[in-house]
């Protein structure tokens, strides 16, 4: 097994509307995939067509090379705004992950749960919103899968109880061995969790790659002002910006950058991010082309 | 899947069970009482209870519970079991388990569906036995302005197998009626609404359609008539429509119609008719004046008969089959819909 997500065309229609469109992916196994985007972009779709909530519109999605639902027992899926059973107690729920998971680790569920301070006999209507996630969390995890989707798991979560949530997942990738695939609209999040990245605006990817390959093949270049047609054919261009004097370009190249009129800048993350993120809010300028 | 089922449905099933139970529980110890009396009294059985307080109340309970029970547990069983899950979305925290939807339907439509069958049964099996010596009174012909024949619309839904057709289908159409509409408080309210509408016109549009009603042609004589339907604003008044006794005793009668000689049926009938009025029921012991018993004798000359359908009393319990197998089968093809409307996109 190479791939723990892949999609081919994948698109997702509610009515008329498309909230996923040609979709294509490929996650290897392994990764914590940080998939970003801003709200309403589409990765709730894209991660309810992965675990099989809805069927797609168009195009396939495989996981861990099969159809999505078909091994419900290996993909664990903490939802958005990780919902629990209110009238339920922390220990009832973890008997209900007992009761519905062949795998479940229970010694790894209970550790949890006392490392976090939680009395088991607490309604999980009466915890905070990071309990909340950390019990859903715990419950994917004692579940034992081989890939863990979570939905913004953080996203209700104040900058304190988002950090200690995020290491919390990343210690038990370590101890588990799992691939994770994480959505967030927030770059600081998956710049400190994630090793792979997903940028999905308006519906389509804009890009996905290792964060490393990812940095070291995207620069700044500024110089005297200068057109785009007269950049090298291997230089893709992401976002452009002129002023009278002065281009300012956001490049993605495998190659080294030869011409000594540009200043070449590494980009940071949230820079590469953002840039991606930026590009399609104004469609009618030509730079601004989907081209990858 | 069972522990998770029984986990969120104790609390429902509990308050529910409760009462039935505990109703269940006064019927099977006054009920010998009850029956003892009506070996005891005999002929006189119905117009004695007529003096007692408590076995009345009793069978009014009785009946009020066994309407009440379809509708409380198509509303409060059956809508939120799915419908709440989808509100506060704990439906994506169990469908990510290892357990595919279907069986987690399955699982909670069918633990659900069998309590709900299985107590309105008790409760069903309980009243249909305690009043058992009432009905037999009211078809033994015993006269009573209280007790009406089991045969009849009222006491029919409240006897034998109809109560558990209609739980069934209540909680089934309450589970769809959740998966459709998502919301607890709607699904359960139009739940509610209609169990009480399907209650309400069950007697007159379904029922009498479940079977074949036995028909017989009457001639109308002092006898057997019950009545006449007077316009009052003409002089002298028009009879609107005549009204006869089936003949049979306790029978549900379904029509009773006028129809002329080659059996059609009369719209409007003659305005000699008003001389067959006898006169007030009480003074039936003053002599039948002539001009009535002439008006009888022209009524049958003529060929005027009284064409009258009706569900005898040793149909009831054909009746009660295949009302309660009607409603199991809409309670069936509503699962069905559930099972495929699972299936299908919900988040």
């Amino acid at each position: 097994m190479t791939s723990v997500l892949e999609a081919h065309g994948l698109g997702k229609k509610y009515g008329r509307r498309w909230a996923l469109t040609d979709c294509e992916l490929e996650v290897p196994a392994g990764h914590v995939v940080g998939l970003v985007g801003p709200n309403g972009a589409g990765k709730s779709t894209l991660l309810n067509l992965a675990v099989g909530m809805i069927t797609p519109s168009a195009g396939s999605v495989e996981v861990l090379g099969g159809p999505p639902g078909a091994q419900q027992a290996k993909v664990g899926y903490v939802a958005q705004d990780t919902p629990t059973y209110a009238r339920l107690s922390v220990a009832d729920h973890l008997r209900l992950g007992a009761r519905l998971n062949p795998a479940w680790d229970d010694s790894l569920a209970q550790q949890r749960i006392q490392r976090l301070r939680f009395d088991p006999k607490q309604r999980a209507g009466r915890l905070s919103g990071g309990q909340r996630a950390q019990l859903a969390l715990t419950l994917g995890l004692a579940k034992r899968p081989d890939l863990l989707i979570l939905d913004e798991p953080v996203a209700a979560l104040d900058p304190l109880a988002r950090r200690e949530f995020l290491q919390d997942l990343m210690e038990a990738v370590a101890e588990q061995e799992l691939s994770v695939v994480l959505s967030s609209h927030l770059v600081s999040d998956v710049e400190r969790a994630c090793d792979f990245l997903i940028v999905l605006v308006e519906s389509r990817v804009q890009v996905s790659g290792e964060i490393d390959t990812l940095l070291a093949t995207h620069f700044r270049l500024t110089g005297p002002r200068r057109d785009q047609k007269d950049l090298p054919g291997d230089q893709h261009v992401v976002t452009a910006s002129h002023t009278d004097r002065q281009s300012t370009y956001l490049i993605r190249t495998d190659k080294p950058i030869l011409d000594p009129a540009w200043t070449v800048s590494q980009l940071t993350l949230e820079d590469l991010v953002l840039a991606y993120m930026g590009r399609d809010v104004q469609p009618e300028r030509p730079v601004l082309e989907v081209q990858r | 899947m069972i522990w998770l089922t029984w986990r969120q449905f104790r609390v429902q099933f509990l308050v529910v069970a409760s009462v039935i139970l505990a109703a269940a529980i006064i019927l099977v110890v006054t009920g010998p009482g009850l029956l003892d009396s009506y070996h005891r009294l005999t002929d006189s059985f119905l117009q004695s209870l007529g003096y007692e307080r408590l076995n009345p109340l009793l069978y009014i309970v009785g009946q009020v519970l066994l309407y009440a029970v379809p509708p409380v547990i198509g509303a409060f069983w059956g809508a939120p079991l799915i419908s709440r899950e989808l509100e506060t979305g704990t439906h994506r925290l169990v469908w990510s388990q290892s357990v595919s939807r279907q069986r987690w339907l399955a699982t909670k439509l069918g633990l659900t569906g069998l309590a709900a069958i299985a107590i309105t049964g008790v409760l069903s099996l309980a009243v249909t036995w305690w009043s058992d010596p009432i009905d037999d009174a009211v078809n033994a012909g015993q006269e009573s302005n209280t007790y009406l024949p089991r045969m009849f619309p009222a006491v029919f839904s409240a006897r034998g197998l109809v109560p558990i057709g209609y739980a069934a289908f209540a909680f089934a159409l309450g589970v769809a009626v959740g998966l459709v509409i998502r919301r607890t408080l709607v699904a359960l309210a139009v739940t509610l609404a209609a169990v009480i509408l399907i209650q309400v016109l069950t007697p007159t549009l379904i029922r009498p359609n479940l079977m074949a009603p036995t028909e017989s042609y009457l001639t109308v004589s002092l006898d057997n008539l019950r009545g006449f339907m007077l316009s009052g604003d003409t002089k002298p008044p028009q009879v609107k429509a005549i009204e006869v006794a089936s003949g049979s005793v306790a029978a549900w009668k379904l029509s009773d119609q006028t129809v002329d000689e080659n059996g059609n049926k009369v719209s409007t009938l003659p305005s000699w008719m008003i001389d067959c009025e006898p006169g007030p029921p009480n003074s039936t012991l003053r002599e039948v004046p002539a001009k009535v018993t002439a008006c009888f004798q022209r009524l049958a000359d003529e060929g005027y008969r009284q064409h009258i359908k009706y569900f005898a009393a040793d149909k009831f319990w054909a009746l009660q089959w295949r009302e309660f197998g009607f409603f199991l089968a809409l309670a069936l093809l509503l699962s069905g819909f559930s099972f495929w409307r699972i299936r299908r996109d919900l988040s």
